[in-house]
């Protein structure tokens, strides 16, 4: 027995800033983001911290589980970077929310640091260690992109997204492939001003090269579907929901063709809200329940691809 | 043969003109960008059975024919 999820939540940041805006003072415009992305605004950070709209994507999600926070026995923070390298985000997060478990830490899987903590919360669950646990991923983009380089800056946006999971059938298996690299995506840590450094000077700036990291996503995550449809003596056509890490609307629809499948299996939000990294799949999961996509019993597919490089697939039964 | 299959995907599968495409046609030429580019080698690499490495140097329907011959003769001499 693992878990079911029984709560979701969301939170982005209340500025809006759309692809006009960038054309401001970018050189890009919104018909060339639009077509080439699918992403037509995104939410950024002003005056919110990444704890404030992670506090309030969890309370909406222990809220809807019908739980109160006392009652979580673990807590999982998945985030590239929190607005503190100490203490951990989680540490600040049960601060906020009266949460009390020992079981708490962050994690960074990039992208697809979703899934990687729903793998470590179903060993805890199987373990009988965890009845109760929320996963909070919330992201700072606009701390990482270089918002003068065009070909980056464009695709991410800010955000949080949260799941509460209590002991069920719902999980049903997960796969998660790591092919250590970095080449291709990365994000340095500033050098500082050490007297002693002797690399060249380092700044905290996301690269990628979008060509690579396609061709990457677009293999690997047709690879990691169709193996675990196989293991599960499923077809393409039994999940319900193929729910996507939302990177980039090319990747979704190859991955979509390729598994002939129509569009309503795979619910977007990346226009709205860019790149949102490993909360881009709880964010999404979030809308869905609230706008009633969901019903009981549903099969949905969580597919994942990112830094590290990493896919992952995940068979969860919707119980709500 | 391989210039003819590319031409043959591009236009079947890409809804390209057949009729307008030579070796030395771009892809630039064709409104295709980076993305559009890496479609295609997946799907030429699925075709052809070889693995083509991205290259920035590929930018015509020539130059995609020329990684594949050698990709082709390469694994031949395996």
């Amino acid at each position: 027995m693992s878990f079911n999820i029984t709560g979701t939540g969301s939170c982005h940041p209340k500025k809006l800033v759309t692809n006009d805006d960038l054309a401001g003072f970018l050189d890009t415009n919104d018909e060339w983001i639009r077509t080439r992305t699918g992403i037509r605004e995104r939410r950024i950070m002003t005056d919110e911290s990444l704890l404030d709209i992670a506090v309030k994507a969890s309370a909406e999600a222990i809220a809807d589980a019908g739980v109160s926070a006392s009652e979580i026995d673990l807590l999982i923070f998945s985030t590239l970077q929190g607005d503190y390298i100490s203490p951990s985000t989680a540490c600040l997060l049960s601060k906020k929310l009266g949460i009390n478990c020992s079981s708490q830490f962050d994690m960074n899987m990039g992208c697809s640091g979703f899934l990687f903590a729903l793998d470590i919360a179903d060993s805890y669950f199987k373990s009988k260690k965890a009845k109760k646990a929320l996963i909070v991923c919330a992201e700072a983009m606009s701390k990482l992109v270089d918002w003068s380089d065009r070909s980056t800056c464009v695709l991410f946006g800010d955000g949080a997204g949260a799941v509460v999971l209590e002991s069920g059938n719902g999980f049903k298996d997960i796969s998660l492939t790591v092919n250590g690299e970095y080449e291709h995506l990365y994000v340095q840590k500033a050098s500082g001003n050490i007297p002693f450094f002797e690399q060249p000077e380092q700044k905290a700036f996301l690269k990628m090269d979008g060509q690579e990291i396609y061709i990457f996503a677009v293999s690997s995550i047709i690879r990691e579907i169709s193996s675990m449809l196989e293991k599960h003596s499923m077809t393409a056509s039994d999940p319900d929901y193929y729910i996507f890490h939302q990177a980039n609307i090319r990747i979704i629809d190859s991955a979509r063709k390729k598994l002939r499948q129509s569009g309503e299996k795979f619910p977007v939000n990346l226009d709205r809200y860019g790149n949102t990294s490993s909360a881009s799949i709880p964010m999404l999961l979030d809308e869905m329940n609230r706008e009633g996509k969901l019903k009981k019993g549903d099969i949905l597919m969580l597919c994942t691809f990112g830094a590290g490089l990493t896919t992952g697939a995940c068979i969860i039964e919707w119980n709500k | 043969m391989i210039k003819e299959k590319i031409i043959q995907i591009l236009s079947e599968q890409y809804d390209v003109d057949a009729a307008n495409l030579s070796a030395e046609s771009t892809f630039e030429d064709m409104s295709f960008d980076s993305l559009d580019v890496a479609e295609i080698v997946m799907t030429l690499e699925d075709e052809f059975k070889i693995s083509i490495e991205m290259s920035s140097d590929i930018k015509t329907i020539g130059d995609l024919e020329k990684h594949i011959q050698s990709k082709i003769d390469a694994e031949s001499k395996k």
